[in-house]
């Protein structure tokens, strides 16, 4: 056993520090989507507990553990990381803050942003006061994402962008976001993409919200009608924005993959429905299977963890944990839903179990569709012919 | 609470030198024709393979310095059995240097020695039913003035035709089903009243019923403390689970790597038949399930190096896992071969019949997943 008594110190003070100032009311396992801090100027937020949380986490950069404290971040090294999310878990402390600028642009600017894009976007990120959204796809190009056609034009010292996204997450709700636009419609279609950041707020952009299955309208379609970027905006090269988009979506799927709260932190599926006092050997069985499945998959993302740590990228490795990671995850809510019987069924009441199931249904679909992934991990990393 | 540095489920450097050498010597030992050969000439035991091993220091993986060992670990043993279980090398490894090394670690230590030189093999006799089961343990050792008579019999004792010596469970006390009473007993396998009928297992690989016949023994071959022999047992058992996980595991990806190669290599429609969406996406779906499944394993190897008495969530987890895998993985490997998979000239049937045989033994899929489950609530 390594004991590292820098570690040792590093863990007792997080212990103390969160036991101080993680509010009571952002403890506890089982909260649902609702109940997600995601920033932004118009956020408002559900509870002082949920502010006071943000703050403090911010404060110390523990939003983005990981990035360069320069930027706002925390600084800590992978086996810090760990400790402080042991830690969390064990007093059932809440992610402070999600995630798509967290977690998707953030990485993709540490790479390819300018200093000056660095300095100007990660900080309001850590602090939750900028919420960004992902505008991908378009009613042309889902899975063939190389497809898009919103366009935009070089009008000197700004681009002119026209066009239609779909599916863009929380576009109603966003400061801005991030998107493919293609600036060479003669080029290969790969080869004529770029990738810019539009404020939310210019003139031209608007949405409409799409209802879900789930009940909810998350998503929307977008519109860009002649909206002004400055050029300072365009992130990395013309033309040059496949690549980024492709870096982005390593980071998205392993997000996706790993994201179900419930699959890293959560209790024992067996025990919660132990507690349900269910006598069926199907449901046990299958219970059994998901618990295996579970745990195995958590020490999978953990092992790719310590493979980039190692300086090992996850690049197209990715596509796996995205695949097992959420095709689990709806294993896992099925199996919830059965345990739960009628008690399941209403969209309201103890636990609003159905909503949430519903919307796994979009695990195996959104940053690319399962096909998309075991065709990448088929082609990339099996080097199966084409 | 703990101040471990949380141990990193990727392979150290010196990990990656022992897999490298485990893997270039496996190539060159070309273990599947030895098997094939041996199978043909009704011979289970490869002494000379094994002896190849031990030189290496293998058989001394998990035994300490003093007694000529390497004591690298458990994660170390586990890349050693997964290499062997990718060319489905035999020898008595699992038997010996890891279940019987364990057991005797800190007690016998001429026997110790001579196990980690691969001089002496061992074998384990516990299960006496079709299912591994310790607490049915019937086999009974009754008193006999300071002396012990056991009468019984154990099934289908992984390399227990062929082994110098046999750890055996016996009951003193208690009653079957019951975990108090059990006591091991450590005797060479031609005690007098041992007597040994080879069983023609699917596999080709030495498994025996070993009958005890008013065997006598004396304090002096208890192993532990008598009436507590689950405790001097369980952690052999463990390791040993650990490590058939992890020779499923290699199995595993032995019969992928076969698989994958047809793909690039068979033709129909004029194409290579690996080019079709529908063999991609069940080839990819089969290499998630390895990826995940090597997690398990090398975080079993962590937990039993990190602390053997609490690691038995991270060994069931990885046995269960790996039976699952390999269930699929030599399922699909068939398939994806097409008739010349299901004959009996191709590799492939050794992995199918072996993956069956290794997943029994030590407990299967649904023992370990309710043992997941169990130390999980
Ligand atoms: C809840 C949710 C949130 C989302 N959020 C965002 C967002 O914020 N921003 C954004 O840009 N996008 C977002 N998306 C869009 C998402 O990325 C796309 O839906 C996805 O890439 C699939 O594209 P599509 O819907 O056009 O389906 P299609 O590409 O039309 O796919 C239909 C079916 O065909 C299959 N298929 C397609 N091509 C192949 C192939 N080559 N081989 C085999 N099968 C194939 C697919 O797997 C799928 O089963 C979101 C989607 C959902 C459901």
């Amino acid at each position: 056993m390594v004991v590292d008594n820098a570690l040792a110190h590093f863990r007792a003070s997080t212990a103390a520090w969160l036991e101080e100032n993680c509010p009571e009311p952002m403890r506890g396992a089982g909260w649902s989507e609702d109940e997600i801090c995601w920033g932004g100027k118009r956020w408002q937020f559900t509870s002082d507990a949920q502010r006071v949380w943000l703050e403090r986490m911010a404060a110390k950069g523990w939003t983005a553990p990981r990035w360069p404290t320069e930027y706002g971040g925390g600084g800590l090294s992978r086996a810090q990381d760990k400790v402080l999310a042991e830690e969390m878990a064990r007093i059932g402390a809440r992610t402070p803050l999600e995630r798509i600028g967290l977690r998707m642009l953030g990485p993709a600017l540490l790479e390819f942003g300018s200093e000056a894009q660095k300095q100007r976007y990660l900080p309001p990120i850590v602090r939750g006061e900028m919420r960004w959204c992902q505008g991908y796809s378009e009613p042309g190009a889902g899975s063939d994402l190389a497809g898009v056609q919103t366009r935009a034009e070089d009008a000197g010292d700004h681009f002119v962008v026209n066009g239609q996204k779909v599916w863009t997450s929380y576009a109603d709700k966003a400061d801005a976001i991030f998107a493919l636009v293609r600036t060479d419609r003669d080029a290969p279609k790969h080869k004529g993409i770029s990738f810019v950041l539009i404020d939310m707020e210019s003139e031209g952009v608007s949405t409409r919200p799409i209802r879900l299955i789930s009940g909810k309208s998350p998503f929307c379609e977008t519109f860009f009608d002649d909206v002004r970027v400055p050029k300072e905006n365009l992130v990395g090269e013309l033309n040059g924005g496949w690549a980024i988009a492709k870096y982005l979506l390593t980071h998205e799927r392993e997000m996706i993959g790993g994201g179900a709260r419930g699959l890293l932190g959560g209790r024992a599926i067996s025990s919660i429905l132990g507690d349900s006092g269910i006598d069926d050997p199907v449901i046990a069985a299958d219970a059994l299977r998901t618990e295996v499945d579970t745990l195995a998959f958590g020490l999978t993302m953990e092992r790719y963890k310590d493979a980039a740590e190692a300086g090992q990228g996850v690049g197209d490795a990715s596509a796996m944990l995205k695949y097992a990671g959420t095709e689990l995850n709806k294993q896992r809510y099925d199996l919830m839903m059965a345990a739960g019987g009628s008690s399941a069924l209403t969209w309201d009441g103890e636990g609003a179990l159905a909503p949430e199931w519903l919307r796994t249904k979009a695990n195996s679909i959104e940053g690319g569709t399962s096909e998309v992934m075991l065709g990448i991990i088929a082609r990339r990393i099996l080097e199966l012919p084409a | 609470m703990s101040a471990a540095a949380p141990a990193s489920l990727v392979e150290t450097d010196d990990e990656a030198l022992l897999r490298d050498a485990a893997r270039g010597f496996l190539a060159g030992a070309d273990p599947l024709a030895r098997l094939r050969a041996m199978r043909d000439e009704g011979r289970a035991t490869d002494p000379e393979l094994w002896r190849e091993m031990a030189a290496m220091g293998w058989a001394g993986v998990l035994v300490d310095e003093a007694n000529g060992g390497s004591a690298m670990g458990h994660r170390a043993a586990g890349i050693l059995a997964e290499e062997m279980g990718r060319t489905l090398a035999l020898s008595p490894f699992t038997s010996s240097a890891v279940m019987a090394a364990t057991a005797l670690a800190g007690r016998a230590t001429d026997r110790l020695s001579a196990v980690a030189a691969g001089d002496l093999s061992y074998a384990i006799a516990v299960d006496e039913g079709p299912k591994h089961n310790l607490a049915t343990t019937a086999l009974a050792a009754s008193r006999v003035g300071n002396r012990y008579r056991l009468d019984g019999c154990k099934r289908f004792v992984a390399d227990g035709g062929a082994a110098d010596r046999i750890l055996v469970l016996a009951r003193t006390g208690g009653s079957p089903g019951g975990a108090d009473g059990l006591t091991v007993f450590d005797l060479e396998a031609d005690r007098a009243g041992i007597e040994r009928t080879r069983r023609d297992s699917i596999d080709a690989r030495d498994a025996a019923d070993i009958t005890f016949n008013g065997v006598e023994a004396t304090g002096d071959d208890v192993l532990g403390d008598e009436g507590n022999g689950l405790a001097a047992i369980a952690p052999a058992i463990r390791a040993g689970q650990a490590a058939v996980a992890a020779e499923l595991a290699g199995l595993s990806a032995g019969a992928f790597a076969m698989t994958v190669d047809y793909l690039k290599d068979r033709k129909q429609f004029g194409v290579p038949i690996g080019s079709f969406q529908a063999l991609q996406h069940r080839a990819a779906h089969l290499w998630t399930h390895m990826e995940v499944t090597a997690s398990a394993i090398a975080h079993a190897g962590r937990a039993l190096d990190d602390d053997a008495d609490t690691a038995q969530l991270a060994v069931s987890l990885a046995k269960a896992r790996a039976a699952d895998t390999a269930r699929l993985a030599v399922a699909e490997g068939v398939q994806m071969h097409g008739g010349i998979g299901m004959t009996d000239a191709h590799n492939m049937g050794f992995f199918v019949k072996r993956a069956r045989v290794a997943t029994e033994w030590l407990g299967d899929y649904g023992h370990h997943a309710a043992h997941v489950a169990r130390l999980r609530r």
